[in-house]
C-alpha cells in the first residue's frame, strides 16, 4: 500500500514557475509571458522528440534492413498518434499480494549525527537510550513526552505552527506501518477528508479557487518564501490553502490547521499534534498558509492524469517536462530575452542566438508538426533560411545550387530535413551509393530531390521517420542554430570550418560500418561537430557560448529525465569508456554539482520505506532496470533488488502494478522525508550563534551596526521553528558573553576574563529560545554597538571565543558565525602577520597555506558535533585569511569577504547588507552529509568545496546552504567498455529548520562512448573551466601558483593537441588552431582565469583577496563562478533606443512588462575594443554590476537613465542606479533585475565614468586585453598554436 | 663463535625490526580501513599519528647501532629509508602536533594510495631486512 506523499509544489498551470528563488522577492521577472510562450513551445518540442526519440531506434533498424526510404513527413504524421511511450512495458498490472516486506530492511544509513556518547547533556544521553526523540531543549521549553513519542519521531516538526513546506510529517510512522501491512489494494480505511479529493473528481474546483484566492496574499509573504525550499510564487497558485481546501474534522483540534489540513494519504487523526501547543502568532499563521501552499498535497487528487507528476505541468503529460519546470529555470528566459547562456533550454538558446526575438521563429517548430502531420506539403515561407546549415548559408553555396529550382521552394517542414549532417543522410536517402567525401551543397540537391519523391509516397507504417523537425530541434546542436549563425553573417564574420574533410573521412566510415551506432547515438548529435579555427574567429563568444551539452541518452532511458544541468553537469556529456580513452582526451573528468540549490518545484515524497539497493544503497531512480514488477536492477551496482509491496501503488489512480508512475522513477530530482532509520538522534532545532569582533579596528570600520540593524530586522525570518535559539559573543581581548535568560528584563553581559582557558560562564541562558526571547534579543542588538562604542582594545581573541561558542553549541550543533575584522592576536589561535605588502606582484606568492592547524582542528572537531562555522571576514588590514578561512573550509561554512570595510563609504555598507540579508533568510539544512555513488567502474577521486571527506564518499556537511556548489573529480577504477550509461548520484540528507530530516537525491545519467572525437565534442567547457579552477587552486596551495598557471596553459595546450590527433589533422603548425565547438570558448576562459585576481602575478593582489578568490574557485556554484571568471559585457544602447522609441514603459505598469519583453542584448567579449564612448556598458560580474559610462553619451540618454546632464556631474564613485522616471531607466532596470534573476541577492550597481579613478576596476576585468604583464587573447592564442604539435 | 657488539646488535635489531613489521602492518590496515569506510578518518588519523615517529626513531636507533658496530652494509642499505623518512617529515602538512596524516586530505584518492603503496613498500623491506638482520647476527656468532 502506498505510504507515500507527493505533496510537492506543482508549479502553476502556465508551467512558469521561475519566481522567487534566489531572494528577490516581490519581483517577479519581466517578461514571463514571453517566457510561458517559449515553455509552451518548450514542451510541445519535448514532447515530440520523446516519441521520436524512442521510435528512432526501431525505425532505424527497419530501414537499414530494408531499405526502406522513410519519408520525414509521412511517417511524422503518424508519430503524434503514437501512445507515449512506456519504457518498462514488460511490467504488468498486478494485484500483488504481500510476499515480502523490506520494511524493515533498511538499516540505518551513516549519519552525521554523532554517536550518542559523544553529545553532552544528562538527558539528551537518557533521551538516546530510550530511543525517544527528546528535544535537546531546556526543559522547560519541553513538550511533554507524549506529544512526541517515538512513534512521532520523524515526524516531528516545529512546534511554532508554522509548517513546513510538506505535510506529511504530520503522518504517524506507527501507523503508516499497520496500514501498510495490509495488502488491501484500496486504501480507504486511512484516508481522511483531504483524500477524497483525491478520489473524486468532482472536488478539483473548491481547490482551484482557492488557489486563485491565495494570489492575493501572495506579495505579502513574498519576504518570508524567500528560504522554502519549495518556494515560489507560481508555484502556490496551483496549490489550494491547505486552510481551506479540505479542513478535516480532525485537523480543527490543532492550533495548525493548515498543516493538519495538508492532506496526506496516510494521515489519521492521533497524529495532529507533536508539538503544537506552543504559541501560535497570527502573522506565522500566515506563513504557514504559504508554506503549506507550496506542498500542494491536496492538488494530486484533481489532477486528472493518472501520473501526478504530470501535475507540474498540467498541460503536459510527459513527464519529460517535469524537470523543464523543476529545476532549469534559466531556460525561460533564455532566448529573446537577452544573450545571456541559459542551461536549461538548448535549442531554445540556439534559436535565440543572434536572432531578433520575433515570435514568429519561435513558433516555426510548434508548426512544424502540424503541418507535416497533416500530410501537406507547405508553399514556401520566406525566412526558411534560418533553418538551413551553414552549408546551405549563402556564402558557401555554389552557383547551381542557387540555379537549382527545387531549393527555392524549401518550405519550412522542408528545411529541418536539409540540414542533417550529409554523411548520416545519405545512409537514408535512396541513393546510398553517394561517397561520404560530398560536398555540402551537392548533397542538398541529391536531398531534394527524393524528399519530392518522398511527399507523394505515403508511408505505409505510419512510422516516424528516421528523423523529423522537432527531433532535430531537440538535440543538442540542432540545425536551427546553425540557420542562426547562417543569418547573421553581418554580424559576427564566423567562418565555421563545416565538416573538414580529413574528419569526415574518418569518421563517416566507421559509422557507415556499424549504421546501428548511427541510429543509437541519434541524427543531429554530428551536429555539435563542427569545428572552428580560433585564429580566424577572434570573437568567439556569442557564436560560441552554447548551452551545456545535452545529453542523449540510449533508447531505454530516452523517456527519463535527467537531472537538471544547473544541478549537476558533468564536464564530459559522454563518458569515455576507458581510462585510457580520457587520457587520450586529456579532457578532465568531474562533476560540479550545486546539490541544494534553490528549486522551486521538487517532488517530496514521504515513504514508509524508501526503495534503496541492498548491495550499495543507492536510492530507486528513474535509470534502474526493471527486471519485472517485482525486481529492479541497481544501475549502480547492477545488483537485482526486490520492489517492496507498496512500491506498486500508484496513489493518484489508486492502481497497483505500474511502477512506473512512482515519482521516484519519474523524477531524477526528488526529496524524500526521511524515516527515523535515518537519524542517529532527534533532528536538532535551528541553533544560531553569532561571534562579533568588537576590537578597536572592529569599531573604526563599524560593521557592527549593519550587522546588528540587518539582524534586528531579518530575525523573525531566520529560518526555523519554536526551537530556535540564538546566542551572541562579543570578543575583543576578552570575551563578553550575553545573558538573555527568563526573568531577565534586560541582557546582561558577562565578561570572561581568562581567555587561554576558556569557559563557559553559566550553563544556560546564553543560547536562548528565539520566540520567547525575542525582545531581549532585539533590546540586545540595538545596545551591542554603543556599547563597545568607545573601546580601545587592540587584541583580538577570536581562538578563545571559538572555543567557548563551541562549548555552546555543543550539545545540539548549529551555525556559528563569525564577524572578524582584523588579525586574531590574543589568546589562543593567535596569528603574526605574514604578508609583506612589497611582495604583492611577486612572481611567486608564499603563505597561501595556513600558517596553523588550530582553525583547521578547530573545524573538525567542529564538523563533529555538526557544528557549521561562517566567517564574514571584514577586514581593515591583512587577517590572515589563508589560516583564518580554516574554520569554515573544514566544517562545511561559508566566507564573505568585504575588503576594507567601512561604515562611511555607503557602498560597502550596502552590499554587505545584501549579503548578510541573505544569508540570514536563505534556506540552511543542518547536520548534514552527501554521498555521491558512482556505476560501478568509476570512483571519486577528489572532492572539492567546504565540507569535511569522512570516507570515500561521504562528505560531511554540518549546515548546507543552497548558495554552496561542490566539484568531484571522477577517475576511472575500471574499464567501462560493457555498459551503456554511467550514473552519478548525489544524495544529500539534512535537517531542514523545521526539524524534519529529508534526503534529496538528484540522479544523473551520461553515455558511455568509446569514440574519442565524439569525447572531444561533448565536452563541457563552463565545467571544465569550473573544474579545472579547482584543481587549480589545489595545486596553488599544494605546491605554488606557478605551477598552477601553467598547468592552466598545458591543459589548454593538451586538449587542442589531442584534438588535433583525433581529427586526424596533419601534424606540424600551422596558421591554423581548430577547436571543436564544443571547446571553443575555452582559451577565453583559460586567460582569464590567468588574469583572476585567484591566479594573477604581476598585479598587486592583496594575499586575503587572493585567497578568498580561491576559495570562491572551489565553493561557488558553477552559474555563479562563470561570473566570476568572466563577467558578463553588454552594450546597453540596443536596451535604451528600444526603450525611446517604444516608449510605452512610462506609462505601464510593471504588469506589462511581460508584454513588452526586452529586446536581446548581444554579449561582448571583454575587451576594450568593444568600448565606445557615446554608448553606456553594462559588466555583470556576479557580486557586482558596473555601467560604464563612455564620456560622449548623448545628454538626453544620460539624463534619461542617469538623471545627470553630463558625464562630469557623475562622482569618481556612484553606486546604486538613480531612480528615473524614463523608459530609459525603466528599461535597464529591468534588464538588471533579469541579469540578477539567478543570483543569491541583488549586487551592487556602480557606475563608471570613463574619467573616473574607478575606471580600473573596470578595466582590469577586461580580461582579452594586453596588460603589461599579461597577454592578449589573440596572442595566448598565438602561444597555444605555437604550442599545439 | 661469540657474542660481541655486533650480535647483540643484530639480536636487538630482529627485535627492532619485528616492531617495525608490526607498526607497517598496523599502517596498512589502518588504511584499508580508511578506503573501505569502516573509520572515521579524524579517528584514524589519531591513532596513526602518534605512531609515525616512534617507528622512525625507532629505525634510526637500529641503524646507529649499525654505525657503531661498523656494519656497513647494513647500515647502507638502510640509509635509502631514512632518507625518505627525513624528507616525508619534513614536507609534512602543517600540524600542531606529530605525525604525517591530515585527515582533511587523507582520504584524498591520491594520498590513500599512495600511504597504502607506502605500508606495503615499507612491510616487504623490513621483511627483507629481517631475514637479513637473521643472517647477519648467525653470521656474527658463528664467525670468530
Amino acid at each position: 500500500m502506498s505510504a507515500y506523499n507527493t505533496n510537492y509544489a506543482p508549479p502553476a498551470p502556465n508551467g512558469n514557475q521561475n519566481n522567487l528563488v534566489n531572494g528577490l522577492p516581490g519581483a517577479p521577472p519581466p517578461a514571463i509571458q514571453l517566457d510561458q510562450q517559449q515553455q509552451a513551445y518548450h514542451q510541445q518540442q519535448q514532447q515530440h522528440q520523446h516519441y521520436l526519440q524512442q521510435q528512432q531506434l526501431l525505425q532505424q533498424k527497419q530501414q537499414f534492413q530494408q531499405q526502406q526510404p522513410g519519408s520525414p513527413e509521412n511517417a511524422f504524421a503518424g508519430a503524434p498518434l503514437h501512445p507515449p511511450p512506456q519504457f518498462n512495458s514488460n511490467i504488468v498490472n498486478k494485484f500483488l499480494p504481500p510476499t515480502s516486506s523490506t520494511a524493515a530492511q533498511l538499516p540505518p544509513h551513516s549519519l552525521a549525527a554523532t554517536p550518542p556518547a559523544l553529545i553532552n547533556g544528562p538527558h539528551f544521553r537518557t533521551a538516546q537510550g530510550v530511543q525517544s526523540p527528546l528535544s535537546t531543549l531546556p526543559p522547560h521549553l519541553r513538550q511533554p513526552p507524549t506529544l512526541n513519542g517515538p512513534g512521532q519521531q520523524i515526524v516531528t516538526n516545529g512546534s511554532n505552527g508554522v509548517p513546513s513546506s510538506n505535510s506529511s510529517r504530520t503522518a504517524s510512522p506507527g501507523l503508516l506501518t499497520s496500514c501498510a501491512t495490509p495488502p488491501a489494494p484500496p486504501p480507504k480505511p486511512i484516508y481522511t477528508g483531504v483524500t477524497l479529493t483525491q478520489q473524486q473528481q468532482p472536488l478539483q474546483s473548491p481547490p482551484q479557487q482557492q488557489a486563485v484566492d491565495s494570489h492575493s496574499y501572495v506579495p505579502t509573504l513574498t519576504s518570508n518564501l524567500q528560504n522554502l525550499n519549495l518556494g515560489g510564487i507560481n508555484g502556490m497558485p496551483a496549490t489550494p490553502p491547505p486552510a481551506s481546501s479540505a479542513a478535516p474534522p480532525p485537523t480543527t483540534t490543532s492550533t495548525v490547521p493548515p498543516k493538519a489540513a495538508q492532506s496526506n494519504i496516510q494521515r489519521g487523526p492521533v497524529n495532529i499534534s507533536d508539538y503544537r501547543g506552543v504559541s501560535v502568532v497570527p502573522a506565522q499563521l500566515d506563513t504557514s498558509g504559504a508554506q503549506t501552499l507550496l506542498a500542494a498535497s491536496g492538488l494530486q487528487g484533481h489532477n486528472p492524469v493518472p501520473n501526478m507528476f504530470a501535475a507540474s505541468t498540467p498541460v503536459n503529460k510527459n513527464p519529460a517536462n517535469i524537470f523543464g519546470g523543476v529545476a532549469g529555470l534559466p531556460k525561460i528566459k533564455s532566448p529573446t530575452v537577452g544573450g545571456r547562456t541559459p542551461y536549461g533550454a538548448p535549442q531554445q538558446q540556439a534559436m535565440g542566438i543572434g536572432q531578433p526575438p520575433n515570435n514568429s521563429s519561435l513558433q516555426e517548430p510548434i508548426k512544424q508538426p502540424q503541418a507535416t502531420s497533416a500530410g501537406v506539403v507547405q508553399p514556401p515561407l520566406p525566412g526558411q533560411g534560418q533553418w538551413l546549415p551553414p552549408g546551405v548559408s549563402k556564402p558557401v553555396l555554389p552557383p547551381n545550387a542557387l540555379a537549382q529550382p527545387l531549393l527555392p521552394p524549401t518550405s519550412k517542414h522542408m528545411a529541418p530535413p536539409m540540414s542533417m549532417p550529409p554523411n548520416q543522410l545519405q545512409s537514408h536517402q535512396p541513393q546510398p551509393q553517394l561517397p561520404p567525401h560530398t560536398t555540402q551543397q551537392q548533397q542538398q540537391q541529391t536531398m531534394q530531390q527524393p524528399q519530392q519523391q518522398i511527399y507523394s509516397k505515403p508511408f505505409p507504417l505510419a512510422q516516424p521517420p528516421y528523423q523529423s523537425p522537432p527531433t532535430q530541434s531537440m538535440q543538442p546542436p540542432p540545425p536551427p542554430q546553425s540557420g542562426a549563425f547562417g543569418t547573421q553573417p553581418n554580424t559576427v564574420p564566423l567562418q565555421y570550418q563545416s565538416q573538414q574533410p580529413q574528419a569526415y573521412g574518418a569518421a563517416a566510415p566507421s559509422q557507415f560500418g556499424a549504421p546501428l551506432s548511427v541510429t543509437q547515438q541519434g541524427f543531429s548529435r554530428l551536429w555539435g561537430q563542427d569545428t572552428i579555427d580560433l585564429m580566424q574567429n577572434r570573437h568567439i563568444l556569442s557564436p560560441a557560448t552554447l548551452p551545456p551539452p545535452k545529453v542523449v541518452l540510449h533508447n531505454q532511458f530516452h523517456e527519463s529525465i535527467n537531472c537538471s544541468p544547473s544541478i549537476i553537469r558533468c564536464t564530459l556529456a559522454k563518458i569515455p569508456e576507458s581510462n585510457a580513452l580520457l587520457q587520450k582526451s586529456r579532457l578532465p573528468l568531474g562533476i560540479v554539482i550545486h546539490p541544494f540549490r534553490d528549486v522551486n518545484s521538487l517532488p517530496v515524497i514521504q515513504c514508509i520505506n524508501i526503495v534503496r539497493c541492498r548491495l550499495c544503497r543507492t536510492y530507486i531512480n528513474p535509470f534502474v532496470y526493471f527486471v519485472d514488477s517485482k525486481m529492479w536492477k541497481c544501475n549502480l551496482c547492477y545488483r537485482v533488488n526486490e520492489l517492496p509491496e507498496d512500491f506498486q501503488f500508484d496513489p493518484a489512480t489508486k492502481t497497483y502494478g505500474d511502477v512506473t508512475r512512482r515519482p521516484e522513477v519519474r523524477s531524477s530530482t526528488i526529496e524524500f522525508i526521511a524515516p527515523s532509520e535515518y537519524m542517529l538522534r532527534p533532528p536538532q532545532p535551528a541553533m544560531y550563534l553569532f561571534l562579533f569582533d568588537v576590537s578597536i579596528i572592529a569599531q573604526q570600520s563599524g560593521y557592527l551596526e549593519a550587522a546588528c540593524s540587518v539582524l534586528n530586522r531579518h530575525l523573525d525570518d531566520m529560518p526555523g521553528d519554536a526551537r530556535t535559539q540564538v546566542g551572541f559573543i562579543c570578543y575583543d581581548s576578552y570575551v563578553h558573553f550575553y545573558s538573555m535568560g527568563e526573568g531577565f528584563n534586560q541582557p546582561h553581559e558577562m565578561t570572561l576574563l581568562d581567555i587561554e582557558d576558556a569557559f563557559l560562564p553559566r550553563p544556560d541562558s546564553l543560547l536562548v529560545n528565539l520566540k520567547e526571547c525575542k525582545e531581549l534579543v532585539k533590546d540586545l542588538l540595538k545596545q551591542l554597538p554603543k556599547r563597545f562604542a568607545n573601546t580601545h582594545d587592540p587584541g583580538s581573541a577570536l581562538g578563545a571565543a571559538l572555543q567557548v561558542a563551541f562549548k555552546l553549541m555543543q550539545a545540539s550543533g548549529g551555525r556559528i558565525t563569525v564577524f572578524q575584522s582584523c588579525l586574531p592576536n590574543k589568546g589562543p589561535g593567535a596569528l603574526e602577520p605574514r604578508e609583506d605588502p612589497n611582495n604583492r606582484s611577486a612572481k611567486d606568492v608564499a603563505h597561501l597555506n595556513p600558517a596553523t592547524d588550530f582553525y583547521k582542528r578547530y573545524a573538525l572537531e567542529c564538523s563533529g558535533f555538526q557544528i557549521a562555522v561562517d566567517l564574514f571576514l571584514m577586514n581593515q588590514q591583512y587577517s590572515d585569511m589563508a589560516t583564518i578561512s580554516g574554520i569554515s573550509k573544514h566544517s562545511g561554512g561559508c566566507i564573505h569577504h568585504f575588503p576594507l570595510y567601512q561604515k562611511t563609504k555607503q557602498h560597502h555598507v550596502d552590499s554587505f547588507r545584501q549579503s548578510f540579508k541573505r544569508y540570514l533568510t536563505r534556506k540552511i539544512g543542518f547536520e548534514a552529509v552527501m554521498r555521491i555513488r558512482c556505476t560501478r567502474g568509476l570512483q571519486v577521486h577528489t572532492f572539492h568545496g567546504n565540507f569535511f571527506v569522512r570516507s570515500t564518499d561521504l562528505l560531511s556537511l554540518p549546515n548546507v546552504n543552497p548558495d554552496a556548489g561542490y566539484g568531484m573529480q571522477i577517475s576511472y577504477e575500471e574499464s567501462l567498455t560493457d555498459v551503456k550509461t554511467i550514473c552519478f548520484q548525489a544524495a544529500l540528507l539534512y535537517t531542514n529548520s523545521e526539524g524534519e530530516r529529508r534526503i534529496r537525491v538528484h540522479t544523473v545519467c551520461l553515455p558511455v562512448t568509446a569514440s574519442l572525437p565524439e569525447v572531444m565534442h561533448a565536452a563541457d567547457t563552463e565545467a571544465i573551466v569550473g573544474l579545472l579552477s579547482k584543481m587549480a587552486v589545489d595545486r596553488s596551495i599544494a605546491s605554488n601558483l606557478s605551477d598552477a598557471r601553467d598547468a592552466f596553459i598545458n591543459a589548454t595546450i593538451d586538449i587542442f593537441n589531442a584534438f588535433k590527433i583525433a581529427q586526424n589533422l596533419p601534424s606540424g603548425q600551422s596558421g591554423q588552431l581548430i577547436a571543436p565547438r564544443s571547446l571553443a570558448l575555452l582559451p577565453l576562459y583559460i586567460l582569464a582565469l590567468l588574469k583572476h585576481p585567484a591566479f594573477r602575478v604581476g598585479t598587486s593582489t592583496r594575499l586575503d583577496d587572493r585567497v578568498y578568490a580561491m576559495d570562491c574557485m572551489k565553493t561557488l556554484p558553477l552559474d555563479q563562478l562563470m561570473k566570476f571568471i568572466y563577467p558578463e559585457l553588454y552594450k546597453v544602447d540596443g536596451l535604451l533606443y528600444h526603450a525611446r522609441n517604444s516608449n510605452v514603459s512610462t506609462t505601464q505598469d510593471d504588469d506589462d512588462d511581460e508584454d513588452n519583453p526586452l529586446p536581446e542584448v548581444p554579449r561582448l567579449q571583454l575587451s576594450a575594443e568593444h568600448l565606445d564612448s557615446r554608448s553606456i556598458f553594462l559588466m555583470d560580474c556576479g557580486t557586482l554590476i558596473m555601467l560604464y559610462v563612455g564620456l560622449n553619451v548623448p545628454t538626453e540618454i544620460l539624463d534619461n537613465v542617469l538623471g545627470v546632464s553630463s558625464t562630469a556631474e557623475l562622482a569618481d564613485y556612484v553606486y546604486g542606479l538613480p531612480n528615473v522616471v524614463s523608459p530609459e531607466n525603466d528599461i535597464l532596470k529591468r534588464f538588471i533585475l533579469r541579469l540578477n534573476y539567478d543570483k543569491p541577492y541583488a549586487p551592487l550597481v556602480q557606475i563608471i565614468r570613463d574619467t573616473s579613478t574607478a575606471k580600473a576596476q573596470f578595466i582590469e576585468r577586461l580580461t582579452d586585453d594586453r596588460s603589461e604583464s599579461s597577454l592578449s587573447y589573440y596572442e595566448f592564442l598565438q602561444h597555444i598554436r605555437a604550442q599545439v604539435k | 663463535m661469540a657474542f660481541n657488539f655486533t650480535a647483540f646488535t643484530y639480536i636487538v635489531a630482529l627485535i627492532g625490526d619485528a616492531f617495525l613489521i608490526f607498526f607497517s602492518i598496523f599502517h596498512v590496515i589502518a588504511f584499508d580501513e580508511l578506503k573501505t569506510d569502516y573509520k572515521n578518518p579524524i579517528d584514524q588519523c589519531n591513532s596513526l599519528n602518534p605512531l609515525v615517529l616512534p617507528e622512525y626513531l625507532l629505525h634510526i636507533f637500529l641503524n646507529v647501532l649499525f654505525l657503531f658496530c661498523g656494519e656497513w652494509f647494513s647500515l647502507f642499505i638502510n640509509i635509502p629509508l631514512i632518507a625518505y623518512h627525513i624528507w616525508r617529515y619534513k614536507n609534512r602538512p602543517i600540524m600542531s602536533g606529530p605525525g604525517l596524516y591530515d585527515p582533511t586530505t587523507v582520504l584524498k584518492t591520491d594520498t590513500l594510495a599512495r600511504n597504502m603503496r607506502e605500508g606495503w613498500i615499507k612491510l616487504a623491506v623490513y621483511l627483507i631486512s629481517f631475514f637479513y638482520y637473521i643472517y647477519g647476527m648467525v653470521y656474527s656468532l658463528i664467525s670468530t
